[in-house]
């Protein structure tokens, strides 16, 4: 509808002799025809990181999420794609553009934290929805709380303490612990010992974007620890893995699956065989959501999905299912759809907390070499279940 | 110190000379190229990432890491040479604003064109069977064979090139270049030529450095820029211009920064709560380098061993 009242508006703009009158009213005749078009379509704006260093995860979460839109196939659904190129300064500037120019009903596609910091506060401010299919800062599970923002990946902290839980049934006594020097590298250790709840070995934090990792190797050498906790995401935990596997250090070695994604280990190549991960998802898992889903990503992107693809799978579904019942724009009755979450999540069972982020079960999988002679997960079995973040408390919704 | 045996001294230094090294092939391209040239050249580290790129990929098709290597030092050799004769040639005469403006705009290009011709995911690479595995040092800790073998291609990298500076035609010309550009030219040298061969040739250092750190590192767009930031730093330590400046500021700063990295949290937390001394150490460590610069520039402000003195 909008296409058509702008393929008639252009001939006419160039014919009529434009004084400031004539442009005034076209300009005003053109806003109810938007206006009107708005009532009855749906406008999702996308701000993700599709350039520069973990744009893989951004190109996941924006296919996993096109994949249900598509699938769905509803022809009043318009979604708008934008690159942050994992700046907080752009991110915020098309948060902007969406919100006023566009005049998005819901935003989405955020996947790092400090990006989402100077993001959402301000948008669901504006009245607009925001999901969120990866960053869980802690601040926006507890105080910063907001009625029109939804997590639907986890809060940060879920996968690190469930592993932290998970090494404790296993019966670790003394894991040493490594992230970069940074606020998500500290939450990760912090989360983890929260669950672990006993005394580590030590605690090495490393430089964010380092690659060289001889230094720590040493130290993990000589320390007495009986396993290895790790948090490096991106590139720095490929760096980590292959300079670990020719050390000679023969540790266990634990990690939140943000280091042992289908891509990433891929690069690793053997060196990641035998890491145990946790993930709140796993492609093998049995259901038939994902099963549909699985076979749908890889008939179309030619890969397997890694748990960011399932992320913008499941936060499209949701608001596929949520607009089967309500409108954005009857915020009130939209939120309650969201709430329910009433889809049939990849992940098995999937509800909302009081503070809007996942009560979910946490996996552990193994990294095993696949059919192909390459490194795959493999799940293991479930580490916690119905897992939910220690923020809730402090969000008063 | 507890936690501070003399195997785990003996491993952390070997560690140093080994960033050393991988600093040292760096650094002598950019110093080389300055020196000669009077160019300061931003997308080195672009040619660092051409060479882990195409080792990566020829060794997944060959099956050879060897190969792969040569493929490597060639392609980023001649990604060199054609840079040289598009771009560089043309800002010579310029000021180094517009050299740095006109190079970092090359950064931008090469990153872009690496991930549109690859995707944005990090590309496999591993060192080859025989050199995978560790050795035992003394003191009973093991080692890696793969990182003493980088420390051997740096050690024949720095022979090798005091050789061709010293005792060779190429190598005097060279050091003409660097002690009178004009005077060379009106002696019949051919220096455009002159040029672009030690483009090319600080380009397949940098390659040569980028394809050996690709097997342990994480091959993928934009993986020069960090390594980049500290070849600076060594440059300016070493005095710009200078291959043996660029040797020892290499070594320096590699045994400096790997030091500080293994010893300072241990040595925090003496007189720290354990936490609080893991972060700050870490911290202090990052920042160690850079201290170092600034009290080598304070006592000699054109580094050690500065070529234009």
């Amino acid at each position: 509808m909008t296409d058509d009242a702008d393929a008639l508006a252009t001939p006419m703009l160039k014919e009529i002799a434009m004084t400031p009158w004539t442009r005034a009213g076209l300009g005003l005749v053109m806003m109810t025809t938007v206006a009107t078009a708005q009532a009855e379509d749906v406008r999702i704006g996308m701000i993700t990181t599709l350039s520069g260093g973990g744009s893989h995860l951004g190109v996941d979460v924006r296919d996993g999420f096109m994949l249900a839109i598509d699938r769905a196939g509803r022809e009043d659904l318009e979604v708008l794609v934008q690159d942050d190129a994992r700046r907080p300064d752009l991110a915020r500037s098309l948060a902007n553009e969406f919100v006023q120019r566009d005049e998005v009903d819901i935003l989405t596609g955020i996947i790092w934290s400090n990006l989402a910091m100077a993001v959402v506060p301000s948008v669901v401010r504006q009245g607009t929805f925001y999901l969120s299919p990866n960053a869980g800062p802690s601040a926006l599970a507890g105080k910063l709380c907001h009625p029109n923002y939804f997590n639907v990946a986890y809060q940060n902290d879920n996968l690190h303490g469930a592993m932290g839980a998970y090494m404790r049934e296993q019966g670790f006594q003394a894991p040493l612990l490594m992230a970069p020097n940074y606020p998500a590298g500290t939450d990760a250790l912090a989360g983890f010992k929260h669950l672990f709840e006993g005394e580590v070995a030590d605690e090495i934090y490393t430089q964010l974007g380092q690659t060289d990792y001889a230094a720590e190797i040493a130290r993990i050498r000589a320390s007495e620890a009986d396993s290895l906790f790790f948090f490096l995401p991106g590139g720095m935990g490929i760096s980590f893995m292959k300079q670990w596997e020719n050390s000679g250090v023969d540790l266990p070695v634990f990690g939140a699956a943000f280091s042992f994604d289908e891509t990433i280990i891929q690069a690793v190549g053997s060196a990641a065989i035998g890491a145990m991960n946790t993930a709140q998802w796993a492609y093998d898992l049995d259901n038939a959501a994902n099963r549909t889903f699985v076979e749908a990503f890889r008939e179309t992107h030619e890969r397997t999905p890694t748990l960011y693809a399932a992320q913008g799978y499941d936060t499209a579904r949701l608001i596929l299912s949520a607009l089967e019942t309500a409108h954005p724009s009857d915020q009130a009755a939209f939120r309650e759809a969201l709430r329910e979450a009433d889809f049939a999540s990849v992940r098995g069972e999937f509800r909302f907390n009081t503070n809007q982020h996942p009560i979910q079960d946490i996996y552990v999988r193994e990294v095993v070499e696949g059919a192909d002679g390459q490194p795959t997960n493999r799940l293991v079995g479930v580490a916690v279940e119905d897992i939910q973040d220690v923020y809730a408390e402090q969000c008063r919704l | 110190m507890p936690d501070v045996s003399v195997s785990l001294l003996i491993e952390q230094l070997i560690n140093g000379l080994q960033l050393g090294t991988m600093l040292f092939l760096m650094a002598s391209g950019l110093t080389l190229v300055f020196g000669v040239m009077g160019l300061i050249n931003l997308a080195h580290g672009s040619f660092y990432m051409v060479g882990a790129y195409v080792t990566a990929l020829v060794t997944a098709a060959t099956g050879s890491f060897l190969l792969g290597l040569g493929a490597g030092v060639l392609a980023a050799a001649a990604a060199g040479a054609i840079v040289e004769l598009v771009v560089i040639r043309r800002l010579y005469r310029r000021q180094h604003l517009d050299q740095v403006l006109a190079t970092f705009a090359l950064i931008l290009v090469f990153s872009e064109g690496t991930r549109w011709l690859f995707g944005s995911s990090p590309l496999w690479l591993s060192p080859p069977e025989a050199l995978s595995g560790s050795v035992a040092l003394p003191g009973g800790s093991r080692y890696p064979v793969y990182r003493l073998m980088i420390i051997a291609v740096g050690v024949g990298v720095a022979a090798a090139l005091y050789l061709l500076i010293a005792h060779t035609r190429l190598g005097m010309r060279i050091r003409a270049g660097e002690s009178d550009r004009e005077m060379i030219g009106a002696l019949g040298v051919n220096i455009q030529r002159l040029y672009t061969l030690v483009f090319a040739l600080g380009a397949a250092l940098a390659g040569l450095a980028g394809s050996l750190v690709g097997a342990l590192q994480s091959v993928q767009v934009g993986m020069g820029e960090p390594v980049l930031i500290l070849a600076f730093v060594v440059i300016v330590i070493g005095g710009i211009g200078s291959i043996k400046g660029a040797l020892l500021g290499a070594l320096l700063v590699g045994l400096v920064d790997t030091l500080g990295r293994a010893l300072l949290p241990a040595l925090l937390a003496q007189f720290m709560p354990p936490a609080d001394a893991a972060g700050t150490g870490t911290a202090l460590a990052a920042m160690l380098i850079y201290l170092l610069m600034a009290v080598i520039l304070a006592v000699k402000p054109t580094g050690l061993f500065a070529a234009h003195d």
